[in-house]
């Protein structure tokens, strides 16, 4: 909004070369609302390895069948409950420059009769990069059989252990990435949707629509959201195909998801269409539309994004809960939610802790999205400070 | 200010009538009902189930009227004031001994929150003691979170960027990022794996079924920290952050460096006017911590396995039990409006501001 108006100066890719402690004066003023809040942003250093942090995770679920060592259903009966295969450098024979993983053997206990695993320091398997394994579609399209790592037939790799049929869980947690990161990209969206137009609604109309949309969002507001979730997916039917309970779980998790976002928006078009540009702008002719689009939009979008960057994460804390809890995605749908559901049991959990890192995946998105939140809601206001 | 607070207090009628809305239309969405689901069931083992009996059932429990009826029926029960339900299931007349009926005048009764079809008892009586049980954790929890929250703010914001604020920070972040039940099953598996005790429940086995006693409450006190701890850590995190937030603004205002100029000690300064102001944006968060401590609580309650409304709920939920799940959806939501209401009543007796402020209008 500023730079339009001001005399035309060099700012394209000015921020680069901006020195970080004393920011030019005369640049600074002639940047434009997004570049100002480009620059505060690369400040936040956590905010901006965060969201390093969430591409690559995105990066991995996009890709799933390439990064993933192994297919999602492929079982290894023989290697139940394995515990996490370590990754070595040290072998008998000293120390080896490239990675390696020894041979997984199974011995059963004589009196409790579970079978204990043992490394068989005899087979050494080195970690291989693109190698062949289980044949599989990518995104439907691409038949193939090559993995972004793995190692040579007859040696298996178990980073994260196996479950109770001898499933790698880390190729199910990086499966899982793709349901649970993206049902809270869903969820958001429709929570966006809704927020938006409700909010601008509420925000330009005022009066009792205002009142009443109000009171609405109250309402729900004060709903415990997990009860309220719980009943919600409770009442989708059984009989659903994993895709519609998957949409299902989405627009259950969006039902609260729209009420801040709406309150976000409500509140900065209550406030901008007082200021004088939005006058001025009605004054020189523009439609309703236009001034609320052109003129109004452009003031709150940097904390609508806010907004949904520190929506996401509840999303995906929410869908976890649920499916934890039996109420959202089932197998055969794999999530975060569901592959805990399985570390659900206490014994289970003591004797195959394991079972238990997809809650670390969850951890480390949801704080990663906090952050980089964080590092926008800084940089949302680039004349704060 | 009593103007106001009646205000408030009027506003909770439409709220809590819309909260009914939602919570009865909720629990009727899921396609078929209980005793569909019960009859499928028992014929699956081969039991036949008399027509008569299954209509004498549905007529009971108002199943095959339409939803305004079978809503307005549920709402008059659970009132303390309307129709009396009579022994024929009608409301709106009473039959008398000689066969005459006269009309049946709304007037104060016990409030009714139905039956449920599981287990085939009033709600009221399934949930009172879980319900209480719900209500001291979360009281119990949101003073935890306060007493640990607002020393640790005040430390932040004073002491800002040191270890100590960083450390705070950081954990604080990772608590908020924790989903409740996963510390609650970490804590479990720390419980099981280190002290070889199972950190569920809320009793001791001697006082599991016992009644209410001093040693009974002390018991309970002692294996209430668990789930408080548990449940307290998200909001913690959130008050934290809102405290420090608070504080570092005012900090630097000029009635601050007034004061200390005229050689109030720091403490005493700190203390009695900025933490004051700080202090009142964290009441009003009451509204929307206590909804997430409850919801906290419910999800927590079933990892654990505490005798609270939360796995009641969850099997309610499952059964579509209806009258169950939703008389404690809608009491679960009518407790946390009560709860706003409260913080709100507080804020307004804290901040005269907002006091001034009405007043003048």
């Amino acid at each position: 909004m500023m730079s339009a108006a001001l005399p035309a100066e060099p700012v394209e890719g000015l921020p680069d070369s901006l020195p970080d402690s004393l920011p030019d004066a005369a640049a600074l003023h002639t940047a434009s609302q997004w570049q100002l809040m480009r620059i505060k942003f690369r400040k936040h250093r956590l905010a901006v390895w965060s969201g390093w942090v969430i591409l690559a995770l995105y990066g991995v679920a996009t890709f799933c069948e390439i990064v993933a060592p192994y297919s999602l259903d492929q079982d290894h009966l023989a290697y139940m409950h394995a515990p996490p295969q370590r990754l070595r450098w040290m072998g008998p024979d000293g120390v080896h420059l490239w990675p390696f993983v020894y041979g997984l053997e199974g011995v059963r206990h004589p009196e409790t009769l579970r079978t204990i695993y043992a490394d068989d320091h005899s087979r050494t398997y080195p970690l291989q990069l693109f190698v062949r394994g289980e044949p599989y579609e990518f995104w439907g399209l691409i038949e193939t059989d090559i993995h972004l790592f793995g190692v040579a037939e007859g040696g298996t790799l178990f980073l994260l252990g196996t479950d109770a049929v001898g499933r790698d869980m880390l190729t199910r947690i990086i499966y899982g990435s793709r349901i649970s990161l993206t049902v809270g990209l869903i969820g958001v969206a429709l929570s966006f949707t809704f927020g938006l137009l409700i909010g601008a609604v509420s925000g330009y109309y005022g009066g009792w629509v205002d009142n009443m949309i109000q009171r609405l969002i109250e309402v729900l507001r004060s709903f415990p959201s997990i009860p309220l979730w719980m009943a919600l997916s409770a009442s989708l039917p059984a009989d659903w195909s994993p895709l519609k309970v998957y949409f299902g779980i989405t627009v259950v998790l969006s039902f609260l998801g729209w009420t801040g976002l709406a309150r976000v928006v409500r509140g900065k078009i209550l406030s901008l269409r007082e200021e004088d540009y939005a006058t001025a702008a009605l004054l020189a002719g523009a439609s309703q539309g236009r001034v609320m689009v052109r003129h109004l939009l452009p003031g709150f979008a940097s904390h609508i994004i806010v907004s949904l960057t520190l929506t996401l994460p509840n999303m995906i804390l929410g869908e976890t809960a649920l499916s934890f809890l039996g109420l959202g995605l089932r197998p055969p749908i794999t999530s975060w939610g569901v592959l805990l559901k399985e570390a659900q049991n206490v014994q289970a959990v003591a004797l195959q802790p394991w079972l238990l890192t997809p809650a670390l995946f969850v951890i480390i998105a949801v704080l990663a999205f906090n952050f980089v939140g964080d590092g926008l809601r800084d940089a949302a206001d680039p004349y704060s400070r | 200010m009593l103007a106001l607070i009646l205000r408030r207090v009027l506003w909770m009628f439409p709220t809590l009538w819309i909260i009914s809305i939602i919570s009865f239309a909720l629990i009727q969405l899921p396609p078929g009902d209980y005793l569909t689901s019960y009859i499928t069931a028992l014929e699956e083992t081969g039991e036949t189930v008399s027509l008569e009996q299954v209509a004498a059932l549905r007529k009971r429990y108002n199943l095959d009227e339409p939803f305004v009826l079978q809503y307005s029926k549920w709402l008059n029960d659970l009132l303390p004031f309307g129709f009396r339900r009579a022994e024929d299931g009608a409301y709106l007349t009473v039959a008398h001994e000689d066969g005459r009926r006269s009309i049946n005048w709304p007037w104060f009764k016990w409030p009714d929150l139905g039956t449920s079809f599981e287990w085939n008892r009033p709600v009221g009586e399934l949930i009172g003691e879980r319900l209480l049980l719900t209500m001291t954790i979360s009281i119990f929890t949101l003073l935890f979170t306060w007493a640990l929250a607002i020393p640790i703010g005040i430390y932040s914001a004073v002491r800002q960027y040191s270890w100590g604020d960083y450390t705070f920070s950081v954990l604080g972040f990772i608590g908020l990022a924790t989903p409740n039940f996963l510390l609650a099953l970490v804590f479990m598996y720390i419980g099981y794996s280190v002290f070889g005790v199972s950190a569920g429940g809320l009793f001791s086995a001697a006082y599991e079924n016992a009644p209410w006693s001093m040693d009974r409450f002390w018991d309970l006190l002692a294996h209430m920290w668990i789930p408080v701890i548990v449940i307290g850590t998200s909001g913690t995190a959130g008050l934290i952050r809102v405290m420090r937030g608070n504080l570092l603004d005012e900090l630097p205002k000029q009635y601050v460096m007034t004061a200390r100029a005229k050689g109030v000690s720091p403490v005493k300064l700190l203390l009695k006017y900025p933490v004051r102001v700080a202090l009142n944006p964290l009441v009003s968060t009451i509204g929307w911590v206590l909804p997430g401590i409850v919801s906290g609580s419910v999800i927590v309650s079933v990892v654990l396995g505490l005798p609270t409304v939360g796995p009641l709920l969850l099997r309610a939920l499952e059964n579509q039990d209806m009258y169950l799940a939703g008389s404690m959806v809608m009491i679960l939501s009518f407790l946390t409006v009560i709860g706003t209401l409260i913080s709100d009543i507080l804020l307004l007796l804290l901040d005269p501001r907002i006091r001034y402020e009405s007043r003048s209008r």
